[in-house]
């Protein structure tokens, strides 16, 4: 089913009108289409897609456009370019909540929505269906006869103890360009300052910039880095053929959770079914025990039982880093850090 | 209130319209005053929350190799989250340049204000600090402004939370109005009530149980009760003392005149005697009279009714009037007949009957029947007193009734002419009356006193 | 008799001693409810006439503590009061009558007369003369053992004769007797009852006879 729907796939250059950079545009047509629905997403096509099929299922009629950017293209499509897209999803917290903050999103209200609890939702715009940890994606090869670390501190004291080992093959997302990469990133320099003091050690180790988990995950298990750093657990949990060779670390210090989102922007066009989307994320999220989805849904106790993760919540906080003194910054700091001449 | 021309409201509903619009207006006042004094107090923490924000802005001012930077604490707008998501916005000015924020956001001047920014109303707060870049002064403003959704939700629930409040207010208000109307409608129907229950001879005074702002009213009441009273009793003992005052003198001068009397032989002089004996018994008799005219009006003025046994009464009276008679060799005959209870005054009734079987023994001639009779004519008891004599000189005796007035054939028997008057004021007294006739079956006068069967 | 007065007012006292004393009673007078207390102490009345207003006390309450402690000789209450309010009262207290003042001595005699009847039951107050009997309380005269009932003007009469046997009894004093003063009588009215008493005494050994030009006067065995 996936690959058919995936043959259906378009490339960039037959997208009219678009400005804002596209990566992936997958059509999912429905028998009798009354409605489409425009969707703009920075989740992967494959990993997302169960849960639209699954929608269509309960909602004949509904065809389905799935377009594929980078957090930031989002903003761009739908703050300064205003085009009309029905339902936003984001791993991105923080421009999710500026764009609500900024008043691009339509306010949204069920049962599902109101079950959800207040760290999982803002201003009834926005919505979390899934929470992802920042996890350390390590080389089974290149740890061969070597402790795994459990913590940053355990990770910086092997990268500093094995310099020749690792020089070169550490990955972590490139926080200029990434902006779940930044998000990660300022969230974990706002918990710690071990994570400075894990950037110096990464940056003196130069370290390879990446743009997605993905690509990190397949570089890890390809054996050309040993080390990628805040990576997407959940990317990693669902590329299964790739578990023999990476192992997945949640660091024990503290693991950042990612809530992806989703939000109704003020152009949508069909508004009501875009909420029945957004029940229908939250209600697959919670079913997803069964492993039919690759997100782990938000439950309400869903994080009591680990005390180090760190959800990362939804608020006007998250404003703080998307101002531009602010951003230029601590993109000072990081690049003085990260990007170290050789 | 409109009330119908000439109509005057009770007490218990004026009072209680007058709480119930006091406590609808004290509600309502309440209601003001608490959502107004939530608005304050909404305002006043939004207001203190943003002036922090700002203030945590400001410090995080600083100035690196000649340029400015802002390191917004990621404190300054967590601090602003709260359960209903406001939105946030800032700005920060350098010399009124837009240095980062909302550049979009309108002009503000230090201090707090509220203005509208896309489609909301914005609360924000603007302070400004000073700063040298190389030796030159600069002026940074930092504005920060939030949606007021969760103030508005605030002083929704504490807006409701008052309306029931005042509702709650006004309905326990409202309980206690009618309450309040009842008591003191009930204090005044018992004073009322204590009052005219009580019979025309009761003159204690009134000893109810009345709240202290009755107690003026209750007091006059009783200095009344106890000024009548006492100039009642006055009037009684000034009759009691003023027939003592009188008769005692008369008494020692006829005594003694009669004594004279029989010791006197000479005609003229006996004579004399005999004319001051009849004038001071024409006194006295007058001034009896008169005093028991008095103390009948009087009786009759606050009749207190019981039941009266007219058999038993006139019985009494004609055995007590028989010796008299009989120094007249008449004979008094008392017919009793079937009499029912009548309501009266004993000692008025029994005045009226002795005054005129004393009229019967006076009038009639010697050696003659008074027949006194007593029965039953419908609704009506009579006692009918009838003589032998010369009767009344015309055939309606009603003049005779009036005060001091004398039969024209009356003369030399001495009389007052009140008896009649008294008779015919206890009758009246009593809701009946005194009827006078001649020849009613037989020759000489026929009398009949009639009250009303009770 | 013997009688007590309790009058306050001395000289309508003296006035009625007077009279009852020339009736042939004896008479003892109290001024005040002490004096008369200590009289009824000592001595047996056979009526007490008692006034209401003295000095010392109401003689309504005086007659109510005699008639508590038992004491049962008849009273006559004389009153000056009104007549609307205190008759019943006496009464009340235990009087056997009562008379207002100012009174006829004719009226309190026949009261006192009434009552003593009433009272004394069997107690005689007889004056005999041969073979006529005279009982001026009782009312009745006995010839030769005959009952003859008497009118009360006849009784009155025949007791100021009896009272007075061989007198002379002007007809005017006579008139006195008989008639209130009220009353326009001539005296030759007297000579009715002298003529009735005449007859009531036949076959007796008294007689009225008329001593011309003066009046009357019994003769007596």
């Amino acid at each position: 089913m996936r690959h058919l729907i995936l043959s259906l796939a378009l490339s960039l250059w037959a997208l009219p009108l678009a400005a804002f950079e596209t990566e992936e545009l997958v059509q999912f047509p429905a028998e009798n289409e009354t409605v489409e629905l425009r969707v703009i997403s920075t989740a992967d096509t494959e990993l997302f897609a169960p849960f639209i099929t699954a929608f269509q299922a309960q909602n004949p009629g509904i065809s389905i456009s799935y377009y594929v950017v980078s957090s930031s293209e989002i903003m761009v499509a739908l703050a300064e370019e205003g085009a009309p897209f029905d339902l936003a999803i984001s791993s991105a917290m923080d421009l999710q909540v500026k764009l609500s903050n900024d008043g691009l999103a339509q306010p949204f209200s069920s049962d599902q929505t109101q079950a959800l609890p207040p760290w999982a939702r803002w201003h009834d715009q926005v919505f979390a269906f899934t929470q992802e940890p920042a996890t350390i994606v390590l080389s089974r090869a290149a740890f061969e006869g070597l402790p795994l670390p459990r913590t940053r501190q355990e990770l910086i004291a092997l990268l500093r103890d094995n310099p020749d080992r690792f020089a070169g093959r550490i990955g972590t997302y490139d926080v200029r360009s990434s902006g779940l990469g930044y998000l990660f990133a300022t969230q974990d320099g706002r918990t710690s300052e071990t994570f400075w003091r894990l950037a110096e050690v990464m940056g003196g180790l130069q370290t390879q910039l990446y743009c997605c988990s993905s690509d990190m995950i397949e570089d890890v298990a390809a054996g050309r880095i040993a080390v990628a750093y805040n990576v997407l657990g959940s990317y990693a949990q669902a590329r299964e053929d790739l578990h023999d060779a990476i192992y997945i670390i949640a660091p024990e210090d503290f693991t950042t959770v990612m809530l992806r989102t989703v939000l109704i922007p003020d152009s949508a066009e069909y508004p009501v079914e875009a909420g029945r989307f957004i029940d229908h994320l939250i209600q697959s999220s919670w079913l997803g025990a069964d492993g039919a989805f690759a997100y782990p849904g938000i439950t309400p106790d869903g994080l009591s039982g680990n005390a180090s993760l760190r959800p990362i919540t939804l608020g006007p906080g998250l404003l703080v880093y998307l101002d531009r003194l602010k951003r230029r910054q601590f993109l000072r700091e990081w690049e003085a850090a990260m990007v170290q001449p050789e | 209130m409109r009330l119908a021309f000439g109509t005057r409201p009770s007490i218990r509903r004026r009072l209680t319209l007058q709480l119930l619009t006091s406590a609808a207006i004290l509600a309502v006042v309440l209601f003001l005053i608490v959502s107004s004094f939530a608005r304050q107090i909404g305002a006043e923490s939004q207001d203190r929350i943003l002036s922090a924000s700002v203030a945590s802005i400001l410090d995080a001012v600083s100035v690196a190799s000649g340029e400015v930077t802002v390191d917004i604490p990621y404190s300054a707008f967590t601090m602003l989250d709260n359960a209903n998501d406001d939105r946030v916005f800032y700005r920060i000015l350098q010399d009124g340049a837009v240095l980062t924020g909302y550049d979009d956001l309108p002009e503000t001047t230090p201090g707090f204000a509220t203005l509208p920014y896309r489609n909301e109303t914005l609360r924000v707060v603007t302070a400004t600090r000073r700063l040298s870049v190389d030796g030159a002064p600069i002026e940074i403003a930092v504005t920060v402004g939030q949606t007021r959704d969760a103030q508005a939700e605030t002083l929704q629930r504490i807006s409701r939370m008052a309306v029931y409040l005042g509702l709650g207010f006004f309905a326990a208000s409202a309980v206690l109005a009618v309450l309040a109307g009842q008591v003191t409608a009930g204090s005044l129907r018992r004073l009322a009530g204590s009052v005219s229950r009580r019979g025309p001879q009761d003159l204690r005074p009134v000893e109810a149980e009345m709240p202290s702002e009755m107690q003026p009213l209750v007091r006059s009441l009783n200095s009344l009760i106890a000024r009548l009273s006492t100039a009642l009793n006055r009037t009684e003992d000034f009759i009691a003392e003023a027939a003592h005052r009188v008769r005692t003198p008369l008494a020692t001068v006829r005594a003694h005149a009669e004594n004279t009397l029989r010791r006197v032989d000479k005609e003229e002089n006996r004579h004399s005697l005999r004319e001051m004996i009849r004038a001071i018994d024409e006194s006295s008799r007058a001034a009896g009279q008169l005093l028991d005219h008095a103390m009948v009006a009087l009786r009759a003025d606050h009749l207190e009714l019981e039941p009266v046994d007219l058999n038993a009464l006139t019985g009494e009276l004609v055995d007590r009037l028989r010796p008299v008679a009989e120094l007249k060799d008449m004979d008094i005959r008392f017919d009793e007949g079937q009499t029912g209870a009548i309501m009266g005054d004993a000692i008025l009734i029994q005045n009226a009957v002795r005054n005129l079987l004393d009229n019967a023994i006076k009038y009639a001639p010697s050696e003659t029947q008074i027949k006194v009779s007593t029965d039953i004519d419908g609704a009506v008891v009579r006692l009918t007193i009838r003589d032998e004599g010369i009767g009344f000189p015309q055939a309606d005796a009603t003049p005779l009734t009036g005060r001091f007035a004398r039969g024209e054939n009356a003369s030399g028997v001495v009389g007052s002419g009140l008896g009649l008057t008294i008779a015919d004021e206890v009758a009246r007294a009593h809701g009946g009356h005194l009827e006078m006739h001649n020849n009613c079956g037989g020759p000489g006068a026929c009398v009949t006193l009639s009250f009303p069967l009770r | 008799m013997r009688f007590l007065l309790v009058e306050d007012n001395t000289q309508l006292a003296a006035a009625v001693l007077d009279r009852l004393a020339q009736d042939g009673h004896v008479v003892d007078h109290a001024a005040d409810l002490e004096t008369a207390a200590d009289y009824i102490a000592t001595t047996d009345y056979d009526l007490i006439l008692l006034d209401i207003m003295l000095p010392d006390g109401d003689g309504r309450d005086f007659l109510n503590a005699q008639r508590a402690r038992g004491a049962t000789t008849p009273v006559i209450v004389l009153t000056a009061r009104s007549e609307v309010s205190d008759r019943v009262g006496a009464l009340d207290m235990g009087a056997d009558d009562y008379i207002s003042k100012p009174f006829d001595f004719a009226e309190l005699e026949a009261r006192c007369r009434a009552v003593l009847r009433r009272r004394s039951g069997t107690a005689t107050n007889r004056i005999r003369f041969g073979n006529a009997a005279f009982d001026a309380l009782a009312g009745t005269l006995t010839v030769d053992g005959r009952a003859i009932s008497l009118r009360n003007r006849e009784l009155r009469l025949l007791e100021v004769f009896f009272g007075a046997p061989g007198q002379i009894i002007p007809k005017p004093k006579l008139v006195d007797r008989l008639f209130s003063y009220d009353e326009d009588v001539s005296e030759n009215a007297i000579e009715v009852y002298v003529g009735r008493l005449r007859r009531h005494l036949e076959g007796s050994e008294v007689s009225i006879v008329t001593v011309r030009g003066l009046g009357y006067r019994l003769e007596v065995p």
